[in-house]
């Protein structure tokens, strides 16, 4: 009974601290992912003393944290919308992801850190968070930009090399003779092809395998099927992540619009409990003195990623100040640099020293820069305000 | 997985309008076209239902100035007032692109059966397999009544099915 009291006080009280860092993110249009991280840190350095019942549920929920994550972004994942992305900004693409992973390569290769922790690196550096990016360009109504279908279609095509990029960065990591990893590789590769030709076919039919009007025979229905294929995929060491992927890609139509804002505030909970245990996993001892680099780090991948922005922006016709919000909106790195993190942070812990200071400096900067790349044309917006009373009094019917 | 429409990026028609319509991967569709004044519009229409209207700046159209945002239930509302006087004839469009499919208005006249009588109790659907999509009451269009809406004297019901079935939903009418 004593334990029970502890592990819902503790529990809550973490929760509470993360709705009161997250409203305080939310206030300035900032990701709380950093604050996430930092109360994680806190956390693993005994701000509260917990109990190791609460430290299992923070690990557990991780792990359902990532799950979710990635079934919500293969929930998201719309055949049509790759192949025009695909289409108009391949090249982007390409421009992309030689600009931002050869940094992260590069300081893999300096740490004198084997192949997998080399890609494991320019994975981290790579990928932009498409969630926190979406959810900006939201917050400052920036939807109906003219740069804003090249970053969406990068965060697209970002989204599909994730997709290929994590069963082989997890098979790798995974370890193993090479025979293994093929045959892992292998699985995995087969494991999506499948899925892409079974949701583009039969989407229909799985559809109504798992479809049901009630919403919570839906969610459980939907939240078990995602957690036994991970499994699964876990056992054939192709990571519980890419399972949970592939099952959010088969779904589509009315029950994937459903089950999206079923799971979103599961995916929300579990997902900052994912944010909190990353920051708990690291050894400050550790991290400290890899901070210097992966401030160096942080400042170069944001610059390379400007510039993939701009590149993607300019293919649109945008001019220079769209470019550079396209640019800017971009930097933001969350969620699936972490996950990175947490498929090879056990294996090698350096990453995971640099990599959570490196995703917290870029969580914060990125939607910082954003801001401010908005603020570079307020000026023609005023004008126009001024400006337009007078065109609609002149339309209207002489009065009196 | 959202299909959205199978179309891509570029200029389609409206009415008598040319639209643009580009596709935001993972948010939804933006519609842009330019009113007689020079005023560039444009809508964003999301994946969640909900829509953001927009004007771009004649000095910078890269930028979108948000105009209002409208939720699901706001922009029905919206587009009830816009469309309300040419719903029927909105209807006879949409049911050109089904072959076999039309739009018919069957009047409640004073003598009808079902006057004063929920829609429910017609049991138009299972009878004639046609569908009361709305019910216009003078200046009023409700879009997809219930069963349990009350018919009166002088509406008029818009109905989609075959052209049997709606001649037979001008009989129940009727005659009941």
């Amino acid at each position: 009974m004593h334990g029970s009291v502890a592990l819902l006080i503790q529990i809550g009280l973490l929760l509470v601290v993360l709705t009161v860092l997250g409203a305080l993110a939310r206030k300035v249009s900032l990701s709380p992912i950093p604050l996430y991280l930092l109360a994680g840190l806190s956390l693993g350095e005994g701000a509260i003393p917990l109990e190791p019942s609460a430290s299992e549920f923070i690990e557990t929920g991780a792990l359902v944290g990532v799950v979710l994550l990635l079934l919500t972004l293969g929930l998201e994942f719309s055949v049509t919308e790759f192949a025009a992305s695909m289409r108009k900004h391949l090249p982007s693409a390409w421009v992309d992801l030689a600009l931002n992973a050869t940094p992260g390569a590069l300081v893999g290769w300096f740490l004198g850190l084997d192949f997998v922790g080399i890609l494991a690196m320019a994975g981290v550096t790579y990928i932009s968070s498409s969630g926190v990016v979406s959810r900006l360009l939201t917050d400052l109504r920036r939807l109906g930009n003219r740069e804003t279908p090249a970053v969406l279609s990068v965060l697209v095509l970002e989204d599909f090399a994730m997709a290929v990029y994590l069963p082989l960065l997890a098979v790798l990591a995974a370890g193993g003779t090479w025979v293994n990893a093929v045959v892992g590789i292998a699985i995995a590769i087969l494991a999506l092809a499948v899925t892409f030709l079974a949701s583009y076919k039969w989407g229909h039919v799985v559809e109504r395998l798992v479809s049901h009007p009630d919403s919570e025979l839906l969610l459980l229905r939907v939240l078990g099927l995602a957690l036994l294929v991970a499994g699964l995929a876990e056992f054939v060491h192709v990571s519980a992540a890419v399972g949970a992927f592939l099952v959010g890609l088969t779904l589509s139509g009315e029950t994937a619009v459903r089950v999206r804002e079923l799971l979103s505030p599961l995916r929300d909970l579990f997902a900052a409990i994912f944010f909190v245990s990353i920051g708990f996993m690291v050894d400050p001892a550790v991290m400290i003195p890899m901070l210097p680099l992966a401030v160096v780090l942080a400042v170069v991948t944001a610059a390379t990623k400007v510039v993939s922005g701009m590149y993607a922006a300019k293919r649109e016709g945008v001019a220079r100040p769209g470019q550079l919000r396209a640019g800017t909106a971009l930097i933001v790195r969350g969620e699936f640099s972490l996950v990175i993190i947490a498929l090879v942070g056990e294996s090698i812990p350096v990453i995971e020293a640099i990599a959570m200071p490196y995703v917290f400096v870029l969580a914060f900067v990125g939607p910082v820069a954003t801001l401010l790349s908005g603020r570079v044309t307020a000026r023609p917006r005023l004008q126009r305000r001024v400006s337009r009373p007078a065109r609609v009094r002149r339309s209207e019917p002489p009065s009196g | 997985m959202v299909q959205l429409r199978q179309r891509r990026d570029g200029s389609v028609k409206m009415g008598r309008m040319d639209v643009n319509e580009v596709l935001l991967p993972g948010v939804g569709l933006r519609y842009e076209f330019d009113n007689t004044d020079g005023d560039r519009i444009g809508v964003v229409a999301k994946r969640a239902g909900d829509f953001e209207v927009v004007l771009y700046a004649a000095e910078d159209p890269d930028v979108a100035q948000p105009l209002f945002h409208l939720n699901a239930e706001e922009a029905d509302a919206l587009a009830q007032i816009l469309g309300a006087p040419r719903i029927a004839e909105r209807f006879a469009d949409l049911t050109h692109e089904v072959p076999g499919l039309e739009a018919g208005q069957v009047s409640i006249d004073p003598d009808s059966p079902y006057a004063d009588r929920p829609l429910g109790d017609a049991r138009v659907r299972t009878r004639t397999g046609a569908s009361v999509v709305a019910i216009v009451r003078d200046e009023d269009v409700q879009p997809s009544p219930g069963p349990a809406d009350v018919l009166r004297v002088g509406d008029i019901l818009v109905i989609i099915g075959t052209e049997e079935g709606i001649t037979q939903v001008e009989h129940i009418f009727d005659k009941g």
